[in-house]
């Protein structure tokens, strides 16, 4: 299965996607990314029982907060599919990438460059 | 424990607006586990901040430090060599811990980061329910361990009044339905066979320990120094 899908994705691996707190989602905005998602298993699926489901109220957090200061909620997502589901996982990354670039490069990154000029 | 819940982050922003280095300090007791005022809530505010008044084109610096508690003179004495940097501290610990950390420090604007709300119990992550008043004269002994003064709306020591229905109180919170609380300890003295108890009248309860007699002091003589 050669599936291509946008070279813009960054993988960040977890054993679960549990393990994220909502202060990687924040920190990687901080740290000027335009865009996060997550990819997590099936709700109902997880290995762990409730990782998933963790992780979507993370990103629930941390879209309230991006809405908050200004960042756009949007530029964070919760997507699930099965671990063996390749074409769905491409097309997650594209769907996310275009909804990116509709919404325009993270402001803080814009921000900086202007005061830079 | 002390159960605060989190100040919503527009406010904070507005205590905030014009300064400069601001410290975000946490207490690692009750704000901790009511997932209000710990390290990670500690994180997550000063990340917030931090990406805000970047995208307003403001350089501002946010540090974050979390204390073991901060209603203790040790642990604030921790900061004493730094916090004269700072124009602006956000505590996230309890009211307590925020009025401990002014009077201390006079040289910068201490902000809430919380809002405090009660002395109260984890039912579950996420839920946190009110216990007690802190009346200064426990009576739980006579009570079946439910407290009258925390959980009827009246705070009645010989209840229920006429607005028990059903073993809901006569009043509500909004929509949401509360029980009452004198049903509570009716039904836990039956459970204990000892409803007895109950006809035994509750005598006027001395209220100058309560917060209405003004702040309260405990002064134990065994232990000071
Ligand atoms: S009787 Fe007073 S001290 Fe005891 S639980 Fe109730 S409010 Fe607290
Ligand atoms: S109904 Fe029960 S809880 Fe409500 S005020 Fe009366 S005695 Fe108190």
């Amino acid at each position: 299965m050669r599936l291509q899908y946008p070279t813009n994705i960054k993988v960040v691996r977890v054993p679960c996607t549990g393990k994220v707190d909502v202060l990687y989602i924040l920190h990687s905005f901080e740290k000027g990314a335009d865009g996060v998602y997550l990819v997590g298993c099936l709700e109902g699926g997880c290995h762990y029982n409730s990782g998933n489901l963790k992780a979507r109220k993370r990103v629930e957090q941390a879209r309230k907060i991006l809405d908050t200061i200004g960042i756009g909620g949007e530029r964070v997502r919760m997507y699930n599919l099965s671990s063996s589901d390749g074409p769905l996982f491409a097309k997650y990354a594209t769907e996310m990438d275009e909804k990116i670039r509709e919404m325009g490069p993270n402001p803080i990154k814009l921000a900086k460059k202007k005061k830079a000029a | 424990m002390i159960v605060a819940d989190k100040k919503p982050i527009e406010e904070i922003i507005e205590y905030l607006k014009g300064k400069q280095n601001i410290l975000i300090l946490g207490c690692n007791e009750c704000v901790t586990v009511c997932e209000a005022g710990g390290k990670k809530e500690v994180g997550v505010l000063a990340s917030a901040l931090r990406m805000y008044f970047q995208n307003q084109g403001e350089d501002v610096k946010i540090d974050e430090v979390t204390l073991e508690r901060q209603c203790d003179h040790e642990y604030l004495e921790e900061i004493r060599d730094r916090v004269d940097q700072y124009d602006a501290v956000v505590s996230l610990a309890c009211g307590v811990g925020v009025q401990f950390m002014a009077e201390k420090y006079h040289s910068t604007h201490i902000y809430p980061g919380v809002n405090t709300c009660f002395l109260g119990a984890t039912e579950e992550r996420g839920l946190w329910t009110e216990r007690c008043q802190a009346c200064g004269q426990c009576i739980l002994a006579t009570t079946g361990g439910i407290c009258p003064v925390s959980r009827c709306a009246k705070r009645l020591l010989n209840g229920p009044c006429g607005g028990s229905t059903t073993g809901k109180c006569e009043v509500k919170k909004g929509d949401e339905e509360i029980d009452c609380g004198w049903q509570l300890i009716v039904d836990r003295l039956q459970a204990l066979d000892r409803l007895d108890e109950y006809e035994t009248l509750c005598p006027v309860k001395d209220w100058s320990t309560d917060r209405a007699g003004g702040p309260r002091k405990v002064i134990r003589e065994d232990l000071k120094q």
